[in-house]
């Protein structure tokens, strides 16, 4: 019997395969499925504090405006009691999930003010969630902003975080520092258990009929597992606490390769949406086929058995692998 | 409307020992008395929005959708009616059954209840009908209070209680719901309109024991029991002849014999209940009293003030206030009145014209004279004057009582006078000593504000603070302009260690709150100010530059009255916490720091609890914000320095233009400034006529962006000026010569095919513009090189105001070319014609006023306006200024509005009387034929084209031909012909109106309009809820959203009107909105007024109600289209054998109708509030849009012929076109 269990975070997980934020971990209706399906833990839908913002002044909006200004009209929509804007969605569903599920269920956090990342978070652990996930998503559009102020603020923000929470905290990030391994370490010296790899970037489009720029939501690809399989594969040595894979994890081959690379877990999102919970199993059934073929007893055999450490040749991990992927397609092509 | 009143309310096993409690002192406004007493005494309640009895109606409504029990553990039943004559037929079935039930209604409501009002009365059935009274519309309709609809009520046979603050209306419900059980006669319980009924003051509410106790048990079993019932049957409501019915009738007596003492007995439980005691007459004042004066209603606050300061003085006056008015109880006023007394003045909230005197001195005059011989004990019976008073809740203050008081002790003194006005006409009007003054409110406030910085909210709030936090009493009373957009607010707070009676305006304030700049600059804000009054003012001037930015007239009473400024730029200090231009936070800070109501530490900590009480629902970040304003407000606020003289040379703005007519210089003029109430009667039409195109003297200059025109990246379409609520931005075209040397116009060349070499210019109204963008939003024309340049751009009004006035002035000075040159069907030729509805106070984005303004570019001069009452009849007919103008030639449209539920009757009406003159003149015509030109009358009556402007335009020449040759001629023929020939020229009759109208009250009227055939146009401008009274469901209300009386959401589809109106197969009828295609929407009005039948253009019209940004009105309809929920389409009925009638004219849904949903908060609110419910609405709502969809496609492929009477010609030139 191959042992699954990973250990995120300080969690003890069943299974290395995470549901990752998403439509999918947001319907309450899916978490006993995914759950069934061998997910290791639930990242619920991230609370956006600029959302929940921009509610509270649309409401405040939609229910002041025109408000006695008129004797005939004091008012032009229902006093609802039940009408709140704020948090309160995502902590419910904290609570629910936990309700439904045996599994560990992580929150998700995407602040703008450092107060505001302070008071979710805390207000998220409260609400029951074994872990916290900060969804670190900063566009610096100011030139005047310079990559060493972006990191101290950013590691200012974890420890603030860390200090009011008393369960483990994880931090999602993107791929776009200047120098990784070093911001990764700063992270987790500053009081990440662990670190996400990577969220994925909004990227606006353009309308080419109103010349309008607009979000553009696209679900990911195979093709973008090769970011987290690399740096998780170089960060492994350098991070002593947990490394999870996200974007692009369609497969349990896939999984394979991220674990073999280094990480604890692997998120998946897109996948689920595209092919339901379900799609976990299949998923588990690859990996363990591919284990059992080669007699592994454990993920934690796997974990990080390819990293950058533990390769004969680490520079596959660096510049040499730029060209050595060139090539290879080039081949392939052939 | 306080929720928290709900905690109060128990359910079936609340406690009966009737003992009385310590009360509960709250702050609320009478129609929240009415309606609390009215939800715990009632199973059913049905209702109907009409002001300013809607919020009874509202709260009912909330507090059952919340689950909010009455008295015996049931929530009751609230539903809305088509009308107010639909929730007294309801009203009437539930108590036939046996159900406790009662509505809520004023004005013109209650006089479409009598009918069954008269039947429930006859019937002897227990029932309550609470008013808050409200003028009944006559020469001009008013939303304010007087007695005129009660007293019109008076004949039902309802017994009728009348209460005079917002105690006594609590307390007076509980009576009436008690005695009506008892008795079994339904009472109706009224209160003043406004002055009461939306009068916040402090209240012991009468608690739901109290109120168990009051209630006979056995009386509810009785009245159920008599319940129409199959267990038991009966018949009841039969026919009766004139054997039988005189006596049936006269069977009644002894139960409205019973009434008073039942009353009086309710009243006596109540008092056991409470300490508060009352009597079918109350009199206050000296035992030795020789004139009294005999009132009902809120007028007793400041009589009673009079009473005590006349007495104070040596004098000996009283007051005798009539609590139960049917039956009216003759021997109490007699018991009441003091034998002293030599002369009884009565004082009448209502006019009857033609009656030897009003319903309350007539009735004391009885009394009176049927007193018992040893009444007066040997003396003259006293003599009874009696006059008018309060007409449209005009000010009736404690001067004015003591004007009636002094006139009673005259010698001779006058009857039927009236007090309050100047009446320089009938000289009926008594002199009034504006010297007099009782107020004694230790606090005394009047607070300026614009209706959207959110003073009123503040103020609210600042009275329940202080009624909570200390043993103070309040008294709060708002006065609203007539405006929807940049509305004036005026907050009047009194705040006093004994109860407030001051039932009049604050005119002599300790505090006066300017909550912003521009009031200084053109009101003459602080001739409120008492002496030493403490003054503050928002300004964006630094302390020691306000003095000298005041006009001299302000200067002059600061120094006068020593008055104590104050100042702070609350506008910064708002927008440095993140609350944008919401100054209201800001502001109430100051007032508790400056005011000394509440020490200030105490004040500010209150104020904070309070923005956590008030705001937490709305999110931290919200709330956060308003304390750190607070926080932040007093830091910043200044005493001011004061100067010796006032030197400033600033001047308050000339309220009108320099040249404005007589009219508006001598009437218009002082409305705007506030001072209509000095108008006498002869400045006033008598019949309610008035000239129209008065909006544009106004000059309100709200906006605080205004858009500037590009023409370089221009291209002629015309979007700007189609989508402007306000007419506000205008396109016009000339000849190049046209322009002055040294114009200051922009100018670019005219793209036309038609007439070329024409130049153009798109010009803003700079003081009339509400910056509301949605021109911007609607322009296509960009920067190749920067898109968020466009050709109309927003742009700080500062910047531009002064050349923007010029160019203004200038613009309409310069002559058009002649645009009847181009087809009207387009948008572009539609926007070069001068819109002839201009600057009205509609709310900044309004849906509505922009199809209106189109309807007169492109009929403007033949237009016959029948308006139902509603938002387009206030913003289309409130006075001060109104927005209907002419044009250079004086024509222009014609309007009028006769009620809310006969419109489209009313129009018809004015269709027939213009055919009527038509066939007149057509008849004398062809009798004077042998006298007149043969080719000119061959003319005349060979034209039948009413529609296009060179026909018009011709007919019109002939008619002045015929004019002239007529006044050649003798005889009555000719003279007749003369007068009539003007029907000669067609006119446009547009029946217009809200859905409310349309598809609730007026929908009987309608049907029968749209099945007349007759050639009347009708605009069913649908915002898809009753607007005007603040968003109440109609039955164009769709499903899934929330309204109000449907606070849990709308469960039922959308009426589709236009199928209703198209099972006629003569009706054209079209479905528009502005903002999804604007081409379609000119096409349908000019198709509709070429149809020689009955058109129906239902417009979908973006309202605030909507809930949502109005600058994205335009998108909004966009929106609503695209996800099938409104979608456009055209009935022509056709002439062939093999027509196709119905064309749709916007493509399938492209969008989910709940995507399009979640950004409305109508829709939204109901996700966040009842998510499970929001959603299945919602996929019902999906199923209606599709099935819809379908049933249209369907629709296109059938084929149908219009009836024989449609006019052939006008068949056969549409089927052409298309």
């Amino acid at each position: 019997m191959i042992d699954l269990t990973s250990i995120y975070l300080g969690l003890r997980l069943h299974s290395p395969f995470v549901a990752s934020p998403g439509p999918v971990t947001g319907d309450p209706s899916m978490w006993a499925r995914l759950e069934a399906a061998g997910a290791g833990a639930i990242v619920l839908p991230s609370l956006f504090e600029e959302q929940i913002e921009h509610e509270a002044f649309a409401v405040e909006y939609a229910l002041g405006s025109g408000s006695d200004t008129n004797g005939e009209a004091l008012s032009y929509l229902p006093h609802l009691d039940g009408v709140e804007v704020g948090p309160d969605h995502h902590l419910d569903l904290v609570e629910d999930a936990k309700s439904v599920v045996s599994i560990p269920v992580i929150a998700s956090l995407n602040g703008v003010s450092p107060g505001g990342w302070v008071r979710y978070a805390r207000l998220l652990a409260d609400a029951g969630a074994d872990a916290i996930e900060l969804n670190l998503y900063d566009t610096v559009t100011d030139p005047m902003t310079s990559s060493v102020e972006v990191e101290r603020r950013l590691t200012e923000l974890i420890e603030e975080v860390a200090a009011e929470i008393s369960i483990p905290l994880a931090v999602k990030v993107g791929p776009w520092f200047t120098a990784l391994a070093h911001t990764a370490r700063a992270f987790e010296l500053a009081g990440a258990d662990g670190l996400v790899l990577f969220n994925r970037l909004y990227q606006p489009d353009i309308d080419l009929d109103t010349l309008e720029v607009r979000p553009k939501l696209q679900l990911s690809t195979p093709a973008e597992v090769g970011l987290s399989l690399h740096w998780i594969g170089v960060l492994r040595e350098h991070i002593t606490g947990s490394l999870a894979a996200s974007s692009g994890v369609h497969s349990g081959l896939d999984a394979v390769k991220l674990l073999l690379a280094g990480a604890d877990v692997v998120m998946t999102t897109s996948a689920l949406l595209r092919h339901g919970p379900e799609h976990l199993l299949t998923m588990r059934r690859e990996l363990v086929a591919w284990m059992d073929e080669r007699d592994y007893d454990s993920v934690h055999q796997l974990r990080g058995s390819v990293s950058r450490a533990n390769v004969p040749d680490p520079q596959m991990y660096d510049r040499a692998n730029y060209f050595q992927t060139i090539h290879s397609w080039v081949d392939s092509r052939r | 409307m306080d929720g928290d009143l709900g905690t109060q309310v128990v359910g079936p096993h609340a406690g009966t020992d009737g003992t009385a409690r310590t009360p509960e002192r709250h702050i609320l406004d009478g129609n929240e008395a009415a309606a609390r007493i009215a939800h715990l005494m009632s199973e059913v309640i049905a209702i109907y929005p009409i002001t300013p009895a809607s919020p009874m109606g509202e709260l009912a409504d909330d507090w059952s959708a919340r689950g909010r029990q009455n008295l015996w553990g049931v929530v009751p039943e609230v539903i809305e009616m088509q009308s107010e004559a639909g929730a007294a037929g309801a009203l009437h079935g539930a108590v036939t059954r046996g159900a406790l039930a009662t509505t809520f209604t004023a004005s013109q409501g209650l006089l479409l209840m009598l009918p069954n009002m008269f039947k429930i009365a006859g019937e002897l059935t227990p029932a309550v009908i609470h008013v808050a009274a409200r003028t009944v519309a006559t020469h001009a309709l008013s939303i304010f209070g007087d007695h005129s609809d009660v007293m019109a009520a008076r004949t039902t046979g309802w017994a009728m209680l009348c209460a005079s603050s917002v105690q006594e209306t609590g307390d007076f419900a509980a009576v009436a719901h008690a005695a009506t059980l008892t008795t079994r006669v339904p009472y109706l319980h009224f209160f003043d309109g406004f002055r009461t009924s939306h009068e916040l003051n402090t209240v012991d509410l009468v608690s739901s024991e109290q109120l168990r106790a009051m209630v006979d048990e056995r009386s509810v079993s009785e009245f159920r029991d008599r319940g129409l019932d199959s267990d038991h049957p009966v018949i009841r409501g039969t026919a009766q002849n004139p054997d039988v019915f005189f006596q049936a009738r006269e069977a009644c007596n002894s139960f409205h014999d019973a009434v008073p003492a039942a009353t009086q007995d309710a009243f006596d439980r109540l008092a056991a209940l409470t300490g508060r005691q009352y009597h079918l007459v109350d009199y206050h004042g000296a035992p030795d009293a020789d004139r009294v004066i005999v009132l009902m209603g809120s007028g007793a606050g400041a009589v009673g003030e009079a009473v005590d300061a006349m007495n104070a003085a040596g004098e000996r006056v009283g007051m005798a206030v009539v609590r139960l008015y049917r039956p009216f109880p003759s021997a109490q006023l007699l018991a009441a009145l003091p034998p002293s007394v030599r002369t009884v003045a009565v004082l009448d909230r209502t006019k009857e014209p033609g009656a030897p005197f009003e319903p309350l001195h007539l009735d004391v005059l009885s009394a009176m004279w049927h007193a018992p011989a040893d009444h007066w004990a040997g003396a003259a019976s006293p003599r009874v004057i009696g006059g008018r008073y309060g007409l449209s809740s005009k000010e009736f203050t404690p001067a004015m009582a003591k004007a009636v008081f002094d006139e009673a002790a005259a010698p001779a003194p006058r009857n039927g006078f009236t007090v309050g006005i100047i009446d320089d006409v009938t000289r009926l009007s008594l002199e009034v000593d504006p010297g007099f003054t009782t107020d004694r409110a230790k606090v005394r406030a009047v607070l300026f504000g614009l209706g959207s910085d959110g003073t009123v909210g503040a103020n609210k709030n600042t009275a329940k603070i202080v009624g909570d936090q200390t043993d103070l009493h309040v008294q709060g009373y708002f006065v609203y302009d007539s405006k929807k957009s940049g509305s004036t607010t005026i907050s009047h707070l009194r705040f006093d260690p004994s109860p407030i009676t001051s039932t009049y305006l604050v005119d002599r304030a300790t505090f006066v709150g300017v909550h912003q700049w521009s009031f200084v600059q053109r009101l003459d804000v602080l001739k409120v100010a008492a002496p030493n009054a403490v003054v503050l003012l928002n300004s964006p001037h630094r302390p020691e530059d306000v003095w000298s930015a005041l006009p001299e007239s302000a200067q002059q009473l600061v120094l006068d009255r020593g008055l104590q400024l104050f100042t702070i730029d609350a506008a910064a200090v708002a927008k440095a916490a993140g609350l944008g231009g919401r100054v209201n936070t800001v502001m109430q800070a100051c007032f508790f720091a400056l005011s000394g109501v509440l020490p200030e530490e105490q004040a500010i900590a209150s104020l904070k609890e309070s923005i956590e009480h008030s705001y937490g629902k709305r999110g931290t970040v919200i709330v956060e914000r308003n304390v750190a304003a607070v926080d932040t407000a007093l830091a910043y606020l200044h005493p001011v320095p004061v100067g010796r003289t006032a030197d400033s040379g600033v001047h308050v703005r000339a309220t009108v233009p320099a040249g404005s007519s007589d009219f508006v210089q001598r009437v218009t003029a002082r409305m705007l400034a506030g001072e209509g109430d000095l108008l006498p009667v002869s400045a006033l039409p008598p019949d309610g006529t008035f000239p129209t195109g008065t909006a544009k003297v106004e000059r309100r200059t709200i906006a605080t962006e205004i858009p500037i025109w590009e023409p370089d990246l221009c291209i002629d379409c015309g979007k700007c000026a189609i989508v402007c609520p306000h007419a506000a931005i205008r396109l016009k075209v000339y000849e190049p010569a046209a322009l002055a040397d040294g114009s200051v116009l922009k100018t670019k060349t005219f793209r036309s095919r038609e007439v070329p070499g024409l130049s153009l210019t798109v010009q803003v109204a700079p003081d009339d513009c509400t910056g509301c963008g949605l021109c911007v939003t609607a322009c296509p024309a960009h920067d190749k090189s920067e898109v968020k340049r466009k050709s109309i751009n927003l742009r700080p009004i500062d910047d531009h105001l002064a050349e923007e006035r010029i160019a203004w002035d200038e613009f309409l000075a310069t002559t058009s070319a002649d645009v009847t040159a181009f087809d009207p069907a387009s948008v572009k030729a539609s926007q070069v014609r001068l819109p002839l509805f201009e600057f009205s106070g509609a709310c900044s984005g309004c849906g509505e006023t922009p199809y209106l303004k189109l309807l007169t570019q492109l009929f403007g001069d033949r237009l016959l306006i029948a308006n139902a009452t509603g938002c387009s009849s206030i913003y289309g007919g409130n006075l001060p200024t109104t927005p209907y103008t002419t044009d250079a030639d004086g024509r222009g449209p014609a309007w009028s509005n006769s009620l809310f539920e006969d419109n489209a009757e009313f129009g018809l009406g004015i269709r027939l009387g213009y055919e009527a003159q038509r066939r007149a003149a057509t008849d004398l015509l062809v009798e004077l034929d042998h006298r007149l030109d043969p080719d000119l009358v061959t003319g005349l009556l060979a034209n039948v084209d009413d529609v296009t402007d060179a026909g018009v335009r011709d007919q019109r020449s002939r008619v002045e031909r015929l004019r002239a040759s007529l006044a050649d001629l003798d005889g009555d023929d000719a003279r007749r012909l003369h007068e009539l020939a003007g029907s000669l020229v067609g006119r446009a009759v547009w029946i217009v109106g809200g859905d409310g109208w349309a598809y609730d009250i007026g929908a009987g009227g309608l049907d029968h309009v749209l099945g007349s055939g007759r050639n009347v146009n009708i605009l069913v401008m649908d915002t898809e809820v009753y607007s005007n009274t603040g968003g109440q469901a109609s039955k164009a209300t769709p499903r899934g959203a929330v309204a109000k009386f449907a606070a849990g959401g709308k469960g039922t589809a959308k009426k589709d009107l236009g199928l209703e109106a198209m099972t006629f197969g003569d009706v054209y009828v079209a479905k528009v909105a502005l903002g999804a295609s604007d081409v379609q929407t000119v096409k349908a009005l000019v198709e509709a007024t070429q149809w020689p039948g009955v058109s129906l253009v239902i417009a979908y019209s973006s309202c605030i109600a909507h809930g949502y940004d109005m600058s994205r009105s335009m998108t909004q309809q966009k929106a609503a289209v695209q996800s099938g929920h409104w979608p456009l389409y055209r009935y022509r009925p056709g002439a062939g054998e093999s027509t196709h009638p119905f064309q749709l004219d916007s493509a399938e849904p492209t969008v989910a109708y709940a995507e399009f949903a979640a950004t409305e908060a109508r829709f939204a609110m109901l996700r966040r509030s009842d998510p499970d419910r929001a959603a299945e609405l919602m996929r019902l709502a999906q199923n209606d849009v599709s099935a819809r969809w379908t049933y249209y496609q369907q629709l296109t492929g059938v084929e149908r012929s219009a009836p024989e009477h449609a006019a052939d010609a006008v068949l056969s030139e549409m089927e052409d076109e298309s």
